[in-house]
């Protein structure tokens, strides 16, 4: 008989091994789902995960859709770290946007080097203002954060789609919409030649680094660990929990808002009434993906980046709907939560007793 | 010569990081009181189980009356007539004492006649229980005769009694130990676990003293002296701490003036008018049952749960209103704590012995510009180690990985290297095995020397009469006077222990 026992250490091989074995298994899974669909599986495999990145500005494209998965992760990994639950990224990169970008719709008529820091700023205060409701709401009332960001994602997007329609509308834009496009003195310039590749890139492997000395060398991302591990320890030794609480949440949220900026003043160059195609919710299996870790953070936002160019690809070669995507990302995060299982856990064959008793007894 | 009631023949059981039990062999007879004597990881519990049928052994055999039987759960163990009462109890604090028995009864029954055995059971054995009362309403001992009855009603032929007295009075255990003894007189094979030498000396007929999981000695403990029993538990001489008479006239270091607090826990146990002055220079130990308001008070001194803006004078660190600080605002005042749950609140379980360092001792210029200063934690972290002898497998060891003993020296370390003014010690060495205690203990009167003021709250009478000045007892949340320790007895404060000291409430209603 086979029982799941538990280990009596967590593995740490298995658990920087666990999101290998999730990605294998989602490839297979693909491959097999593909061949059940009548689809050639070598062909699909190759639509999916070869085609995209086969040119230099397919890896800009890689580094495009990665970029703000980085970003966000990392912000969303260091409330996670101290269970801050905040599920509310779609929202904030949503805010961070809307005031990123009505900074650029602000400046239109200006030029200058200064208009462009203002907007990152701006991204990152709206980002930071939308993620303080669960914050204060949070520590103020005791309401779940999990509950309150995640239906805010909801109000953000609405927001901007009310401002698209009306007060921000272009003018000149044939009643579309959408804002008029930023100008050049708005846009995040491009970083490699011939691709689409833009600052925002650069930015976000700062936070990557910014993230990794918060981690592993700041005493508030030590003080935040020992929350989310040991809530009554932190207690004992009288960190704050509620300061936790908001750092968690308004460094996600300036992250989520940051890299809502870069998407408007990167590769959509205006404001639409959608801006993202969920990465908010993408990063949050990233971060998981990632260990929660900066370092695997990178790693698991390019894989995921990869995930949204091969369903992109795969609708245009293979016909397949865009929902591919989706089922991909689900698909990712089902193995990994399976996986991590045997973190904590481990399979136990039980050998039959009986031979080791009879013999005793004959003795 | 009479069959064994229990014979275990050459008992393992491997778990993946220790040997538990090692070719164990033990017989108790009808009639028989004998006591399995081990320090706290000896294997004792890990064996009980195996006859409780909640673990199975890897090898050897148990006789039950001469034959052979494997016992794989407790229903089977409880049908051969094996009853146990264990440490902790599982008791339903809502439902009454009938109810839950009731709940632990196999066969079918009416609840009035289930009250009528019960009341029967607990008069006959000397165990007065109301079955209607709520159990939530019970005291401590009260609670174990629940446990005690409840196992009596289905006239076990064994009971295993796990360390039963740690819970109790003095009073209260000479009434169990009357209770044990009519029982035995009657057939019942008793098992009697636990560490307190000078009880089973008392109490048992025959002992099987336990180290590391294997059998060191059998013995007649009414023949041998407690430290010879001492030698074959922990292999040397008891050690014994050095007490001097405490230096009179230290400042007061910590004050409590009137603590009054209801318990947010509807089954807690509110304060009432606590007042307590700790002096530099001196051990003050609180004696008490537990569940008498230890744990609300400590949360109220350690600054857990701090007070409201109004009380901030009601506690006060080295003269300082602390009444509404935090614990770490009270810590920068000088206080150091030593929690009674070690994992998970006195350190974090996963986190290594450097970084749990860092949890209280980041004063000592550990964190410089809001970064972690690597080397200095280490630094600290190893002095601790080697200082307090913590047995670990270096200071990168994961807290957990540690035990209980070797972690609590390491907790205790931590505070007292941060130079406090007053250390205040929750159960400092619940769990740790004697040598371990015995340096703790000895640590704690060293502060003292050193001027500091010590408070230590303690369920064990034995510990708290051998390290402090003066002693004090807690009891439905009220504090009884302060007494010298040399001027009571344990009598005295087990007798205060059940609420009844001078100026308590349940003393003036007595005499009235």
């Amino acid at each position: 008989m086979i029982r799941i026992e538990p280990r009596p250490q967590p593995s740490r091989l298995m658990s920087y091994l666990s999101p290998l074995i999730a990605v294998a298994l989602t490839l297979i899974t693909g491959i097999i789902f593909s061949g059940l669909v009548g689809l050639n599986p070598l062909d699909a495999f190759h639509a999916f995960f070869i085609a995209p990145i086969d040119d230099l500005y397919g890896l800009g494209e890689l580094g495009v859709k990665a970029a703000p998965l980085m970003l966000i992760a990392v912000g969303l990994a260091i409330g996670f770290r101290s269970n801050v639950w905040n599920i509310g990224a779609e929202g904030q990169l949503t805010v961070g946007a809307i005031v990123g970008g009505g900074l650029a719709l602000l400046f239109y008529e200006m030029e200058g080097f200064w208009i462009l820091p203002i907007m990152v700023v701006g991204g990152a205060v709206g980002g930071m203002l939308w993620a303080s409701i669960p914050a204060f709401l949070k520590t103020r009332f005791n309401t779940n954060e999990i509950l309150v960001s995640l239906m805010l994602n909801y109000v953000a997007i609405l927001l901007l789609s009310y401002l698209v329609h009306d007060p921000w509308r272009d003018p000149d834009g044939f009643n579309f919409p959408e804002s008029r496009l930023f100008s050049d003195s708005a846009m995040l310039p491009i970083i490699l030649e011939d691709t689409r590749l833009h600052l925002g890139m650069v930015f976000a492997l700062v936070v990557v680094a910014l993230g990794w000395v918060f981690v592993r060398k700041s005493f508030v991302g030590y003080q935040m660990q020992v929350a989310g591990l040991a809530d009554s320890a932190a207690l004992y030794a009288g960190f704050r929990r509620r300061r936790m609480v908001w750092i968690g949440l308004l460094v996600g949220g300036a992250a989520a808002g940051i890299a809502g900026l870069c998407e408007v003043a990167g590769p959509i160059g205006q404001l639409l009434p959608s801006v993202s195609p969920g990465y908010g919710y993408a990063a949050i299996i990233v971060a998981f993906v990632g260990r929660l870790h900066p370092v695997g953070i990178l790693l698991a936002s390019l894989l995921m980046s990869l995930l949204y160019l091969g369903g992109e690809s795969a609708q245009m070669d293979l016909g397949l709907p865009s929902a591919i995507t989706g089922v991909f990302q689900g698909v990712l995060l089902f193995y990994l939560l399976a996986a991590d299982l045997f973190i904590n856990f481990r399979l136990h064959v039980d050998k039959p007793k009986m031979g080791v008793s009879t013999e005793k007894v004959a003795e | 010569m009479t069959t064994p009631r229990l014979e275990l023949r050459g008992i393992t059981k491997i778990y993946p990081t220790v040997i538990a039990n090692e070719d164990v062999n033990l017989k108790v007879y009808p009639g028989e009181i004998h006591a399995v004597l081990g320090e706290n990881g000896a294997g004792k519990s890990t064996l009980m189980k195996i006859i409780y049928g909640v673990t199975k052994p890897d090898r050897g055999q148990v006789f039950w009356e001469g034959h052979q039987v494997q016992v794989t759960r407790p229903a089977e163990a409880r049908r051969l007539g094996v009853g146990m009462v264990f440490q902790h109890f599982s008791l339903f604090e809502t439902l009454t004492v009938a109810q839950n028995i009731a709940l632990g009864v196999d066969e079918p029954f009416d609840l009035d006649g289930l009250s009528k055995r019960i009341a029967e059971v607990s008069h006959r054995y000397g165990l007065p229980l109301d079955p209607q009362r709520l159990v939530h309403s019970l005291s401590v001992g009260e609670r174990q005769r629940v446990e005690i009855v409840r196992c009596l009603l289905q006239e076990p032929r064994l009971l295993i009694m796990d360390e039963p007295t740690s819970v109790l009075t003095p009073q209260a255990v000479r009434k169990l130990f009357e209770t044990l003894r009519r029982l035995a007189e009657e057939g019942c094979s008793i098992l009697y676990i636990s560490h307190k030498l000078e009880e089973i000396r008392e109490l048992c007929h025959n002992a099987t003293v336990m180290r590391g999981g294997k059998v060191t000695a059998d013995a007649d403990p009414r023949k041998e002296t407690a430290s010879s029993l001492a030698r074959m538990m922990i292999g040397r001489e008891l050690p014994v701490c050095e007490h001097s008479p405490a230096e009179e006239g230290g400042t007061v270091r910590l004050e409590i003036s009137g603590l009054t607090r209801a318990s947010d826990d509807p089954f807690g146990t509110s304060l009432k008018d606590i007042r307590l002055e700790v002096k530099g220079g001196e051990i003050i130990g609180i004696a008490g049952i537990s569940g008498n308001g230890q744990q609300e008070l400590l949360l109220a001194l350690s600054g857990e749960k701090p007070l409201g803006k109004q009380d901030c004078a009601v506690i006060r660190i080295d003269g300082v209103d602390a009444g509404h600080l935090n614990a770490a605002a009270r810590r920068d005042l000088g206080l150091t704590f030593v929690p009674e749950e070690r994992l998970g609140r006195g350190a974090v379980p996963p986190m290594s012995l450097a970084e749990n360092s860092l949890l209280t001792g980041h004063r000592d210029g550990m964190v410089r510009f809001g970064l972690i200063n690597e080397s200095k934690v280490n630094a600290f972290a190893e002095q601790c180690v080697r200082d307090f002898d913590v047995r670990c497998g270096g200071i990168q060891a994961a807290a957990k990985s540690l035990s209980g003993g070797n972690l609590q020296k390491f907790i205790v370390g931590r505070e007292i290297l941060q130079k406090p003014k007053v250390l205040i010690a929750a159960q400092p060495t619940w769990g740790v095995d004697v040598g371990a205690a015995a340096a703790i203990r000895q640590e704690l009167i060293d502060l003292r020397n050193a001027g500091l003021a010590v408070l230590v709250i303690s369920e064990e009478l034995e510990e708290l009469f051998e390290i402090c000045d003066r002693i004090v007892v807690i009891a439905e949340g009220r504090l009884s006077p302060v007494t010298t320790a040399a001027d009571t007895s344990m009598e005295e404060i087990g007798l205060w222990m059940s609420g009844l000291f001078p100026g308590s409430e349940k003393l003036e209603h007595r005499n009235a």
